[in-house]
């Protein structure tokens, strides 16, 4: 296949896929999007408890567990395939190389919105980038500045697609030159921060179920990120195939798809042995939903394993993106676990987010979609069909042939 | 080209960034917090309190806390708060049992607890902080809040496991609230409200180390003796003659995650006062811990990052490229074997691309 080009620039055979931007489906994410929109409105006139669930016992809630934590580390993704082609240099996955960082760039600027409508004295958030306020033990900190400079490096990586199709190749040349710069320090800082979400948790103490808290959470949060970004990769490669009618590179994601089976199966180790180190592992055969959900999640984690073990069995379409389901919602399964269900603070609290709560958040995951699907119609982020000359044309729905 | 040798080159180069990051941290790890030598705190005894709740109203009164309105089984009152909140620093509250006719018994009785700010030695709200807007006060120990400093981002209201800072959710400007001892009296004589108007010395204000002394000085008394009970501040003129009552053996306080300034004396075990059973050592520490160990002088990130970017130069130079073998055809090289055991590179494509 394409291993011969190998910097960003030359993915020749990324082309836009063209096509009308408006159809029932886009019109439909506009309207989730548009239902947000009022909530927030509501959300900034009124302040946090006129349209969350959140309160003291669970000060936060949905919108930082799912659209920052999950949201996040879905987008893993962006890291892990620009590891793969660029520092491990396995040419043959550049044609997924530009989705997976369009994807990327779309949920880390999710997490980064979902936290401005989150935070309380968003007037004042500037704060966490100035030095006078900086507070270097908090977890936080890094965490938020790792994710800003993060969302930033993305669209520094991504913007050789935007300069394509502008046709700017001077901007777009010195670009390319100073690249290799962004891809590193772009697989650095996702492994910092997607670390650091779990570590969030440590200072948090017996506040957190003995299942969940330990001084391995960063390692657990990176192993199981990792496993969740190529899972992502691989459904969305899987849904955009079809809705595009483009050439599935069925090959490819069963390939990152046994890479991240190795992911999948350091976690449970990992998770286990330290489970059986601190004993904690009684608590799991404790009848509590948290122990419920401990093995549901665990279910997850061990499903692909089981799915897509071999390597014939990878070759099965369905399969795999059955198993690349299992494997990214077992990652969201376990954020919510760690975040929400193993979170308790005391007797009298309650938490389950509320219609505003899930509106916002459908919303932001609705945006995130419309912009992808935007993106892809009018930019050279998948591979064009036709194969390894430079396509400028929209020639999308040609089935594209191998090239051996 | 591809084959296993690179793999396995960037798999252990990954393996190295990632133990460069986890290094252990054990024989770093960051010391306990010492309690500063004039830390200031206070002293609740609830054999002492009689639930008057005076200390709630000087409270609200003295901070500018608005009143709030409480739904009760016997109508709605507004000067009832039944916890602490964005809105009130300080309460009573009141565990019961059964009849609830004998003070400070387990059965039949009943007891009062204060919940207020405990001013950690080493506070997870101010190791949460990302803004600096909590810290602790080198000489005083007083957990400090700042209005001017906080995001709202609500992290605090997550790490105390006293559950002390509180959020107002109920306005488009919000703050963090939370007791600090009512510093700002301090410079014209008087000190934190709460001790000030409590009519038995229930609450008592001084420095820890002394009202430590004074623990001591009570549990050692029998009970059933007489003794002195001081009243406002500990070496201060007021004080009166009590009777001691039997106290549990635990001082809430006295090793809870690393220690905190205020002390609870109590005559029913504190579990049942709904005080959280903590561990000694603070969370803050665990956690400052592991941070430091992954970022200490940002050596090993540094490391990592020069590694990534030497090897991403390697690949991405247009040398590179052109010195590239051309492509080998189908056998792809093998992706690394999961755990399960499996054989190595075999054609798992039998159709090509679809559709």
């Amino acid at each position: 296949m394409s291993a011969s080009s190998h910097a960003p620039d030359q993915h020749h055979g990324a082309a836009p896929v063209g096509g009308k931007i408006w159809n029932g489906f886009t019109a439909s994410l506009g309207i989730l999007i548009f239902i947000m929109v009022a909530v927030l409105a509501m959300r900034f006139l009124r302040g946090l408890g006129a349209v969350t669930n959140m309160n003291d016992g669970y000060p936060w809630g949905l919108w930082i567990a799912y659209d920052v934590v999950v949201g996040s580390a879905l987008a893993a993704g962006g890291f892990t395939v620009a590891f793969i082609t660029y520092i491990v240099n396995r040419g043959e996955y550049h044609p997924i190389v530009r989705p997976a960082l369009l994807a990327a760039m779309f949920g880390y600027i999710q997490a980064a919105l979902s936290v401005m409508f989150d935070i309380g004295r968003y007037w004042e958030m500037w704060h966490m980038f100035w030095p006078k306020y900086a507070q270097v033990n908090s977890v936080l900190f890094e965490v938020a500045l790792c994710i800003g400079t993060y969302t930033m490096v993305l669209m520094i990586e991504f913007s050789p697609v935007v300069l394509e199709k502008l046709g700017w190749h001077r901007p777009l040349k010195i670009l390319n030159k100073l690249l290799f710069f962004f891809v590193g320090f772009g697989v650095l800082l996702p492994t910092m921060h997607q670390s650091s979400l779990g570590s969030l948790l440590i200072v948090l103490g017996p506040q957190v179920n003995p299942l969940y808290q330990t001084t391995m959470l960063p390692l657990l949060f990176l192993t199981s990120c990792i496993g969740m970004g190529l899972a992502a990769v691989v459904f969305e490669g899987t849904v955009s195939s079809l809705a595009f009618q483009r050439p599935l590179e069925k090959e490819l994601l069963g390939k990152l798809m046994s890479v991240g089976l190795w992911f999948m199966a350091i976690f449970l180790l990992l998770r286990f042995s330290d489970l059986a180190y601190r004993g904690a592992l009684p608590l799991a055969f404790k009848p509590t939903f948290v122990a419920g959900w401990f093995w549901f999640e665990n279910v997850l984690f061990a499903l692909p394993l089981i799915l897509i073990g071999s390597p014939k069995s990878r070759g099965k379409r369905k399969r795999l993106f059955l198993a690349a389901c299992s494997m990214a919602l077992a990652g969201v399964f376990y954020r919510f676990g760690g975040y929400l269900v193993a979170y308790d603070t005391g007797a009298g609290w309650h938490y389950f987010p509320s219609v505003g709560e899930i509106a916002v958040t459908v919303g932001l995951i609705a945006f995130e979609i419309l912009a992808i699907i935007i993106a892809i119609r009018m930019l050279p982020v998948l591979p064009a069909a036709g194969g390894e000359k430079p396509v400028v044309a929209r020639s999308s729905l040609a089935a594209r042939g191998r090239v051996d | 080209m591809l084959t296993r040798r690179e793999m396995l080159k960037g798999a252990a180069f990954s393996a190295a960034g990632a133990a460069a990051i986890t290094v252990t941290g054990d024989a770093e790890a960051r010391e306990a917090r010492p309690m500063p030598e004039e830390a200031l705190g206070l002293l609740f005894d609830g054999t002492l309190c009689i639930g008057c709740r005076a200390c709630i109203a000087a409270c609200k009164d003295v901070n500018g806390m608005p009143a709030e309105r409480t739904k009760l089984e016997i109508g709605n009152y507004w000067d009832a708060p039944l916890d602490i909140s964005g809105k009130t620093l300080n309460v009573i509250k009141c565990y019961r049992d059964g009849a609830g006719t004998h003070k400070d018994e387990v059965k039949d009785g009943f007891a009062f607890t204060k919940t207020s700010c405990m001013h950690c030695v080493d506070p997870s709200c101010v190791s949460a902080c990302p803004v600096s807007a909590m810290t602790k006060d080198p000489v005083t120990g007083i957990v400090h809040y700042s209005l001017e400093a906080c995001i709202g981002c609500r992290y605090c209201v997550e790490a105390c496991p006293f559950g002390v800072p509180r959020f107002t959710y109920d306005t488009p400007f919000p703050k963090i609230s939370k007791c600090q001892l009512c510093e700002p009296r301090y410079a014209d004589g008087h000190f934190s409200a709460c001790a000030e108007v409590c009519p038995t010395g229930a609450t008592l204000f001084g420095k820890t180390k002394d009202l430590k002394v004074e623990v001591a000085r009570r549990k050692a008394l029998k009970p059933g003796d007489k003794t002195e009970f001081p009243r406002g501040r500990i070496g201060g003129t007021d004080s009166y003659l009590g009777v001691i009552k039997k106290y549990v053996e635990h001082v809430y306080g006295e090793k809870e995650i690393g220690g905190t300034q205020v002390l609870h004396l109590s005559g029913v075990p504190f579990d049942l006062l709904n005080k959280p059973a903590l561990p000694d050592v603070a969370p803050a520490r665990t956690s400052e811990t592991i941070q430091h160990a992954i970022y200490r002088g940002l050596i090993a990130p540094l490391a990592f990052l020069g590694g990534l970017v030497a090897l991403a130069y390697r690949h991405m130079r247009p040398e590179a490229e052109a010195a590239k073998p051309p492509p080998a055809p189908p056998a792809p090289p093998a992706p690394p074997a999961p755990p399960d055991r499996r054989d190595e590179p075999e054609g798992d494509e039998k159709d090509g691309g679809v559709p």
